[in-house]
């Protein structure tokens, strides 16, 4: 029982921390609240547990081996040195097989699932893993495209599995977290300009300007509302829960101009946090739209 | 400036929360103008809200809460009166725009005492329209007795913005503790007595 309680303590700090929980759990989120917008018999409690696991092992596979590979320049940031990878708690070897074990599973059980599903899913992991992590994310600031386009994938997957076939809504939802991406990331990489420089990751404030990265963030916030505005008129949302969209959008606005007419730590913290809530938010009112 | 406290926090969800569902479950059957109105009002203090709980009190520094967080009495009053005084719609429409940009010009044109002075006046105008509409209304038998809940919530918030206006301009009624210490209690008192009050309509 003491060895049982030891070795799940031992997954607990070497394991755990390599999913980045609040990440993986909000893309979860958006992958079950774009199941549940096609208000199919969303109430099929094995799809649901089997979207649910699926995404969650791909989701947190890609995390991984993201995190697998970027070892090096998290070990260079004071942000991310703590992480296990970095200090030699984890070894490398454990962790990849640890991510590449529960990619594949993932993955499997997705296709299995439903094939176009599963090929959406595998997309997203590619397009992260591969295509941004890898290839881009070192040569270029513009490489956080591909990390929006893969984290808009559990959107438009959960979205498929509820319909059967890819429609405009779907897509407008992943491009909603498309462009919600820069707003999130683009002001993670303005607090920790530092980090990144010293990282030799190239960013949008070390290519461009502080300004014209907020320039980015106030358009994609604007390009993000209308893309979840228009997801949320095709879902069929009530009028009172489109209300609401409207003002959580525009909350988001103002304070995406407030940081660019008047630029401080502060604000841009405040965006940050914002945004996440506001992604929640609206994932949430597809979730109850289609309850 | 006092620092958030997880109780704080939690209230201010609540305030959040409460605003939400006013906004999604609370305006049907209502004129354009007076949904709006009702939206922008309680829209504001969602954000405000959720932005409190992010930067916690120190998001009260800038001069853009003092006048964006006026709508929200501005706002509340034009709905009451879109929806029970629909003849006085344009004179009010057009005092709360002219309230609107006599706070916001104030603020960074003016000395600090004329800007309070301004505040003042037009939150307190709205504040009080939205603390006696509902109770004279529901004295006389308009609308079901216990809107007159709107009515507290219109003296809660002009309680609470005329706090915040003695404390911005630099004579605060009680001490900036105090005043950081009642605001989330005094906020989430507000929103549940309008979220109640006008379910009663």
């Amino acid at each position: 029982m003491n060895k049982m309680r030891s070795g799940l303590k031992t997954i607990k700090r070497k394991y755990f921390p390599l999913i980045k929980s609040l990440q993986t759990a909000l893309l979860l989120i958006t992958g079950i609240a774009g199941y549940m917008s096609a208000r199919c018999p969303v109430h099929n409690i094995p799809t649901v547990l089997g979207l649910t696991a699926s995404l969650l092992l791909s989701i947190s596979g890609s995390t991984v081996l993201n995190m697998w590979y970027d070892r090096d320049i998290d070990a260079i940031m004071p942000r991310t040195s703590k992480r296990p990878l970095s200090t030699g708690e984890t070894k490398p070897k454990e962790a990849l097989i640890f991510g590449l074990t529960i990619s594949v599973i993932g993955v499997t059980w997705a296709l299995l699932l439903d094939p176009l599903y599963g090929v959406i899913i595998f997309a997203g992991l590619f397009f992260d893993v591969v295509i941004y992590t890898i290839w881009l994310k070192r040569l270029t600031a513009w490489s956080i495209i591909w990390g929006g386009i893969s984290g808009g994938m559990p959107v438009l997957a959960g979205r498929v599995l509820g319909i059967g076939h890819l429609d405009w809504v779907g897509v407008a939802l992943a491009l909603g977290v498309l462009f919600w991406i820069p707003t999130h990331i683009l002001t993670f990489s303005i607090r920790y300009h530092d980090d990144y420089q010293k990282a030799k990751v190239p960013t949008f404030p070390s290519t461009y300007s502080f300004q014209t990265t907020r320039l980015i963030i106030a358009i994609s916030s604007v390009l993000a509302t209308i893309a979840f505005g228009a997801a949320s008129y095709g879902v069929g949302l009530t009028w009172g829960f489109l209300r609401l969209l409207v003002v959580l959008s525009t909350g988001l606005f103002i304070l995406a101009v407030q940081s660019l007419r008047s630029p401080s730590e502060r604000i841009t913290f405040g965006l940050f946090k914002y945004a996440s809530l506001y992604m929640l938010s609206a994932m949430l009112l597809m979730f109850f739209a289609g309850i | 400036m006092k620092k958030i406290s997880i109780l704080d926090r939690v209230l201010l969800l609540l305030t959040v929360l409460l605003a939400a569902f006013q906004i999604s479950y609370g305006l049907n059957n209502l004129s354009f103008l007076a949904t709006w109105s009702y939206t922008a009002g309680f829209g504001v203090l969602l954000v405000a809200g959720l932005l409190l709980i992010i930067l916690g009190f120190e998001g009260l520094e800038s001069q853009i809460v003092v006048i964006v967080s006026t709508l929200i009495p501005l706002c509340i009053s034009m709905g009451l009166i879109a929806e029970h005084l629909a003849k006085f719609i344009i004179p009010y429409l057009v005092f709360a725009a002219l309230g609107f940009a006599a706070i916001a010009i104030t603020r960074y044109a003016v000395e600090d005492k004329t800007a309070t002075i301004v505040l003042a006046g037009v939150h307190g105008i709205a504040g009080s329209l939205i603390t006696f509409l509902p109770i004279i209304l529901s004295i006389q038998g308009k609308v079901s007795a216990g809107y007159f809940l709107v009515g507290i919530g219109g003296a809660l918030i002009g309680a609470g913005g005329l706090l915040l206006a003695f404390l911005k301009a630099g004579k605060p009624i009680l001490s900036q503790k105090t005043i950081l210490t009642v605001l989330p209690i005094l906020l989430v008192l507000m929103t549940g007595a309008f979220v109640y009050g006008f379910s009663f309509r």
